[in-house]
């Protein structure tokens, strides 16, 4: 039997976990919905403009480090099953030299103050 | 159809689970928290020391009026909470608890539940986006960029641990442990606890639900069970952290009568790591925004990778 029928089993049993709680809740909570509990939460006072707003898009750049460094990291799991075999040394250094790169990139990154907030 | 009932049990199994030990970690942190700071905490419900207290907030939250926003995406913001709940039901699953002890021993486990928690921040992004609401929208971004930025860490400090096991298997890495490991792979071990912290938004990193600010960023808009949901996928997640670094760091199961108690020796462990991160919470306040990120970039990544190069020397020097 495959481990992965459990894990499938398992997310099923999440769903209907959230399901059956929610049924329970319907049955057992009241529903007494009025204009004023339903619109958006402002601190207590009436929302100022619409529905979405704008924001600041300062974290574009952390978002773009990150894809750059996940994807070198996901090429390190591979390499740990394999630094035991007789590829050993010379994969330590192609390692070296491809972590070194996204080093001196991130390097770079905080040099020019794109890790600074403001 | 043997088949059919082990794989129901193993199901049920880890749900029992899922359901007993948050609320075992969130009445130790009423209890401890309340004694760090001169108080009693819960003392009534239940009787004996207010065991009782988190069932009867469950009962409570079953019973309140569920409000879905006029303005909100409806739809996307009743499932968000399924969303942040269930990956860490299924990243309980893939933990082992001894060799034996385990729901369902995957060939890559860490990996795996690497990516299922992963998953876990898409719920707290649609609920802060499909709430349209301010707070929430902010608290949204706020949160994913933490996770985005703690997460790198995390996983370069797990890789390390791999490496120094030469085995993605949770399991395969408890086997290969060794009590040096407490101290070579120390600077992994304090990175990846402190990532766990910031991926879980508990203080000092939880500036996504900053409440002097943003009221409680992603789940402002959130009431009666669906906001509950919330609240147990963190403690949850705790949960997960806390036994993967029993298992990652601590070695899980050695111990003495590893044989028959080796499931004992790994819950143990963990929950002197949950113990851990509520004395975080009380200990330190809030990290600002910008403070958080640059312990990510500047300090975190630049240790995980040290970590990662020591490691590298030592198996191969070794090897």
């Amino acid at each position: 039997m495959s481990p992965y029928v459990v894990i499938a089993a398992v997310v099923a049993v999440g769903l209907l976990l959230f399901v059956a709680a929610m049924g329970a809740r319907a049955l057992l909570a009241p529903k007494a919905p009025t204009r004023a509990k339903l619109t958006t939460y402002e601190s207590g006072v009436d929302p100022v403009g619409r529905d979405w707003a704008q924001t600041q898009v300062r974290y574009f750049v952390y978002a773009f480090l990150y894809v750059i460094f996940a994807v070198d990291a996901v090429y390190l799991f591979p390499w740990a099953l394999v630094v035991r075999s007789n590829l050993g040394a010379a994969s330590l250094l192609e390692i070296a030299v491809f972590i070194g790169v996204l080093l001196v990139g991130l390097v770079h990154a905080a040099r020019r103050g794109l890790l600074r907030w403001l | 159809m043997s088949d059919t009932v082990e794989v129901t049990l193993r199901a049920v199994g880890v749900l029992a689970a899922f359901l007993v030990l948050p609320l075992l970690v969130g009445q130790t942190e009423h209890k401890v928290m309340a004694h760090m700071q001169g108080r009693l905490g819960p003392m009534y419900a239940g009787g004996f020391h207010g065991w009782a207290q988190l069932v009867a907030d469950g009962v409570k939250f079953v019973q309140k009026e569920d409000i879905t926003p006029a303005a909100a995406d409806k739809r996307v913001f009743r499932f968000a909470p399924a969303v942040a709940l269930v990956p860490y039901l299924v990243a309980l699953a893939a933990i082992p608890l001894s060799p034996d002890v385990v729901a369902a021993d995957l060939p890559a486990s860490a990996v795996f539940v690497l990516a299922v928690t992963a998953v876990g921040i898409l719920g707290t992004l649609m609920a802060g986006w499909a709430s349209a609401n301010k707070y929430s929208l902010l608290g949204a971004m706020r949160a994913a960029a933490q996770l985005l930025s703690y997460e790198l860490p995390m996983v370069l400090a797990v890789a390390s641990v791999c490496l120094a096991a030469g085995s993605l298997s949770l399991s395969g890495i408890a086997a290969a442990w060794s009590p040096w490991w407490l101290i070579f792979q120390l600077p992994g071990a304090i990175v990846f606890l402190v990532a766990a912290v910031a991926e879980l938004q508990r203080p000092p990193f939880d500036m996504p639900v900053a409440d002097s600010e943003i009221v409680f960023g992603a789940y402002t808009e959130y009431t009666g069970l669906r906001f509950a949901f919330f609240l147990l996928s963190e403690y949850a997640g705790i949960v997960v952290m806390s036994l993967l670094f029993a298992v990652l760091y601590l070695g899980g199961w050695h111990g003495l009568l590893s044989d028959q108690l080796g499931w004992l020796w790994t819950l143990l462990k963990g929950f002197c790591i949950a113990v851990v991160v509520i004395w975080l919470r009380v200990a330190w306040p809030r990290l600002r925004e910008d403070q958080l990120q640059r312990l990510a970039w500047l300090v975190l990544v630049p240790l995980a990778l040290a970590q990662l190069a020591l490691t590298g020397v030592w198996v191969v020097t070794t090897a």
